[in-house]
């Protein structure tokens, strides 16, 4: 056939049959694009003035004609509309389907009373509904969509009828009927008898705890974890108050009594800390408040709080105080060497958190300073108990100059990661040193396209590549 | 009808129905026009079950959220509550009803208890002086919502501390009771298995309930034919890995609600010609997906990796159905394109979505960050390290990353490790509680109970054994051929999955298998093999 060069390039570019390439068609991303493009190109000829197939959702982002939409379309609206109420009521379309169950009898309370042998104490169903106004009811639940029958329980009188009532109940797994029961022996039971008996049956025992945490019955619950001698328990549920206590002079001393509770030893010492903690950090508060207000610290003024310390962690106390008080002596409350030497925060997480603070000030001096010791000669030297890439990441975060990333680049010890960090955050002159160490030619070839025309990198790039003194490895 | 439930090998549509009758049934009882007030959270769920158009049938006009003080002007007859039992709720309604403008029309009030009545609600209103203003008072059983053609769900958030932390077991009630229904309207199941304490517990329950039905036998042919009961605890380590399919994804990065997702909408905005001035949308998209689509249904359950080869298999696909136009010469023919145009406009609308979404997640996958956070996982799966504290974990901690994040990896660490070592879990808590509170030595003491933190109690490791008998790590899966259980947080497979879904299906008694779970947490239970 005769094919002028320019239909065979039209035929090969344009035509389904790709021509064979080593590219690797396969890439995830690639494919992703080119579905993304193929969907796209489609519009050009599909009439596309509506999406009518589609789900439609109105202004809110809910779906039209779903419940949450029509919450919001009519809770606006005030006045009826006609045709709502002249609407059928009954559209009985689904009538071949099966009907829910509706058992005669499932789960009740009144089954008790059937069958039961032991004259005089059970009374039939019907005598028990006569009763003069039960104090306690219990639900019969054996007509789901029936009204509560009220059973009175007032005629287990005796002890051993409670209990049993109790374990009839528990072997039922109803939570309703328990809980009942529950309250009914609570109320006519002494404490002592109810905690006894209860001891031994855990599953009642389990819905007690349960129901009193449920209606805030907090000194009861004490009395039994006291009672049981959880004493773990116990603790962790006193403590637990101090959530629901807002104001923080209360929550301290609220805070000061959980001290002496029986913790493990190593949670007594977390709650110790919490207490010194929010000790500390009302001083702060009203201390920085003061300052605040007086106007006359610059760094209150360049960075005014956007909140209150109050009630913060310890690791954003330490930041705050490294931010507002870096400079502070040992003996204040707000100096973040305090804290650390208080709160025993290690090495690790103190240097972080300081670099992070003073980072973030942009003081390049202080960061300095964090990682410079002398040794006995007087030289001095850079250490860090972090990785120095983690400094490097820190810094870059916080947009520090080229200038100082370098320097810390230049401290990561892996070969490998000084180099990738130095590339991904254009430290030139790290690169090119580097790989003039490693003697590796292409990639400071490689490199040279990357620095700017005519600037000073690619001069010194230029230089060494033509230094007469290194023997390149490729 | 809801197209997706007729997917499934069971039609679940016939669930669907009976529960919306119930609805309307309840709807009606409340004769005349109506205003519902929701307890938000139910609004979700309820979504699956009906949409508005039902209750605008019942003469519903108006929607309110529940919400303290007064209630809304409505021009109303009744008000109905649809709230679930829960006391805070009680003292809302209380209001509400309390300061009910007297010199209005009068309204009817009542209630409807999702899933049941509480006896310790009621007692609440009654003290609160308002539980006689209600007319009706009732429960809804919603238990078993199908949420798919194979997915059932009770939605019940906090089942598992109830159960584990609490020793409440009413969700096992709730559990057992949707059972009930279910197998009334579908057949009473054969056999049941089970393995672990609630799942015994569920099992007895049932039991019960099946005497307490009296008379009739029931005549619906089975349509199941086993039923497989299993407490979550039997494997905890999977709900504390990355989940690493397209649909496990999304919920990871998004969280899927209902069968809902939302997501940023900057990648849907279609781009029509010409069309600069028009303004972004800021209301995030909200996508419902289920396997009435029939490209998700097909991706789903991927592995994410294999997911881009099916969507540029889609894309060319329909591409090429487009295509077609310009064959079609006689008028019968393009009528006939015309004809499956709707059908492919969805597709095209339907693979646009997809396709945004799985560029949406692998902006997520190719994070470092990501691939850092499953180097960790997979080496604490395959047993590499789990006794040391992780460098990787620490630096979380250190950078503050969500602690949902941090709490997930040392749990799965604590797991694979059969609880950790005194000194490196007495560290990890001193981090946790040093940058995200003191409080949190509440959630970790939580997180002990369950089992999910806790220190080694001096036996040996039973992880690895496990992890080697049961078979559950692969190392060279190839992600575009399905294998179903390692697939998921690949290569680690479900401990509970098909390992111990086989010997059931085999109706053999899985006496190896057994052997080796029993050591790990309980012995299996099987209650009697005699139908029930």
């Amino acid at each position: 056939m005769n094919r002028t060069k320019g239909d065979e390039e039209e035929y090969w570019n344009s035509s389904k049959f790709k021509a064979f390439t080593f590219d690797d068609e396969d890439d995830e991303l690639s494919q992703l694009k080119e579905s993304k493009r193929a969907v796209n190109s489609l519009r050009d000829f599909v009439d596309d003035d509506d999406d009518d197939e589609l789900e439609r959702v109105s202004w809110s982002g809910e779906p039209v004609g779903s419940i949450s939409w029509s919450i919001k379309e009519t809770a606006g609206h005030s006045g009826s509309t006609h045709e709502g109420r002249e609407q059928l009521k009954s559209r009985n379309s689904f009538s071949s389907y099966a009907q829910l169950p509706k058992p005669s009898s499932t789960y009740s309370l009144s089954s008790f009373f059937r069958g039961r042998t032991r004259p005089g104490s059970f009374q039939s169903l019907s005598d028990a509904l006569s009763d003069t106004p039960a104090k306690s009811y219990a639900p019969e639940l054996g007509r789901p969509k029936g009204e509560y029958r009220v059973c009175s329980l007032e005629r287990f009188r005796s002890l051993q009828d409670k209990l049993q009532l109790l374990e009839e109940a528990e072997s039922m797994h109803d939570g309703n009927v328990i809980t009942a029961v529950l309250i009914f022996l609570k109320r006519t039971l002494s404490k002592e008898i109810l905690f006894r008996e209860l001891e031994v049956r855990q599953v009642a025992l389990r819905h007690l705890i349960h129901f009193l945490k449920e209606i805030g019955d907090q000194k009861l619950l004490i009395d039994l974890f006291r009672f049981l001698d959880r004493t773990e328990e116990l603790a962790l549920s006193h403590y637990r108050e101090h959530l629901n206590i807002q104001d923080p002079e209360k929550r301290k001393e609220f805070l000061k009594t959980c001290i002496s509770l029986p913790f493990s030893a190593e949670d007594s010492a977390h709650i110790q800390d919490h207490y010194t903690l929010l000790e500390r950090q009302i001083i702060i508060e009203a201390n920085d408040r003061h300052l605040e207000s007086a106007g006359q610290t610059e760094i209150f003024r360049k960075h005014p709080r956007k909140a209150s310390i109050l009630n913060m962690p310890l690791v954003t106390t330490l930041f705050y105080s490294c931010f507002y008080h870096y400079a502070e002596a040992e003996g204040t409350f707000s100096s973040p060497i305090n804290l650390k030497k208080t709160f025993k925060i290690p090495d690790k997480q103190y240097v972080l958190t300081a670099l992070a603070a003073r980072a973030k000030l942009r003081a390049w001096h202080d960061v300095d300073a964090l990682f410079t010791t002398k040794n006995w000669l007087g030289y001095t030297k850079k250490r860090a108990p972090i990785g120095f890439h983690r400094v490097v990441e820190i810094l870059h975060k916080n947009s520090a100059p080229v200038q100082i990333l370098q320097e810390y680049v230049n401290l990561v010890e892996d070969v490998d990661t000084k180099l990738n960090l130095a590339t991904k955050f254009k430290c030139h002159d790290v690169v090119i040193d580097t790989c003039r160490d490693l003697k590796d030619r292409q990639q400071l070839l490689a490199y040279r396209s990357k620095v700017d025309k005519g600037s000073a990198e690619e001069e010194k790039i230029d230089a060494i590549l033509s230094s007469l003194q290194i023997r390149w490895k490729n | 009808m809801a197209a997706h439930l007729s997917y499934g090998r069971v039609n679940l549509n016939v669930l669907r129905e009976a529960v919306r009758r119930e609805l309307r049934e309840f709807l009606d009882k409340c004769a005349g026009s109506k205003a519902i007030v929701w307890d938000e959270y139910l609004t979700g769920p309820f979504g699956l079950i009906a949409q508005y158009s039902l209750l605008k049938e019942h003469e519903v006009e108006k929607m309110f959220t529940l919400k303290g003080s007064r209630l809304p002007a409505a021009d109303v007859k009744n008000i109905i509550f649809f709230v679930r039992p829960r006391l805070e709720l009680m003292d809302i309604i209380a209001e509400n009803v309390l300061s009910e403008d007297r010199r209005g029309p009068a309204r009817d009030f009542h209630i409807l208890f999702v899933p049941r009545r509480s006896l310790l609600c009621e007692q609440r209103l009654k003290d609160l002086g308002v539980l006689g203003s209600f007319i009706h008072r009732e429960e809804y059983s919603l238990d078993l919502i199908p949420f798919d053609g194979d997915l059932l769900s009770m939605e019940s958030e906090g089942a598992f501390k109830e159960c584990y932390l609490d020793g409440d077991q009413t969700s096992l009630y709730h559990a057992a009771k949707g059972l009930m229904t279910l197998q009334a309207l579908y057949g009473t199941i054969p056999q049941i298995f089970g393995k672990g304490e609630c799942a015994r517990q569920v099992a007895n329950m049932m039991i019960r309930m099946k005497r307490e039905f009296t008379g009739s036998q029931n005549s619906v042919f089975p349509v199941f034919d086993n039923l497989l009961l299993l407490d979550r605890n039997v494997d905890l380590l999977t709900p504390l890995a990355t989940q690493l399919t397209y649909e496990g994804l999304i919920d990871e990065i998004y969280g899927i609600q209902n069968s809902y997702v939302k997501l940023p909408p900057e990648k849907f905005v279609p781009k029509k010609q010409g069309d600069s001035g028009k303004e972004l949308p800021t209301e995030a998209k909200k996508l419902q997906l289920n396997s009435a689509e029939e490209l998700y249904a097909e991706i789903r359950d991927k592995n994410f990796n294999a997911v881009g080869s099916v969507l540029s298999k889609k894309a060319k696909i329909i591409s090429a159905a487009f295509e077609e136009r310009h064959n079609a010469k006689t008028v019968g023919e393009i009528k006939q394109f015309v004809s499956q145009l709707p059908h492919m406009q969805a597709a095209r609308g339907s693979l646009a979505n997809h396709t945004s979404i799985a560029e949406l997640i692998k902006d997520v996958t190719t994070s470092e960050d990501f691939f850092d956070k499953l180097t960790v996982e997979q080496e604490f799966m395959s047993g590499i390290d789990t006794d040391k504290v992780n460098n990787y974990i620490e630096d979380c901690i250190a950078q503050k990353h969500p602690l949902i994040k941090v709490l997930r990896l040392v749990c799965l660490q604590s797991v694979c490790n059969s609880g950790l070592k005194q000194k490196v879990l007495d560290y990890y808590k001193r981090e946790v509680l040093q940058t995200y509170g003191y409080e949190h030595i509440l959630t970790l003491h939580n997180l002990e109970k369950a089992g999910l933190l806790k220190p080694q109690t001096g036996g040996r490791n039973s992880y690895p054994t496990i992890r080697k008998t049961l078979r559950l790590w692969m190392d060279d899966v190839n992600e575009q051929v399905l294998f179903p259980f390692n697939y998921c947080t690949e290569p680690h497979g479900h401990l509970l999955c098909v390992q111990w879904l086989r010997p059931a299906q085999r109706a053999a008694g899985p006496a190896a298998v057994t052997a080796r779970l029993a050591e790990h947490r309980g012995s299996p239970s099987h209650p009697p093999r005699a139908p029930l």
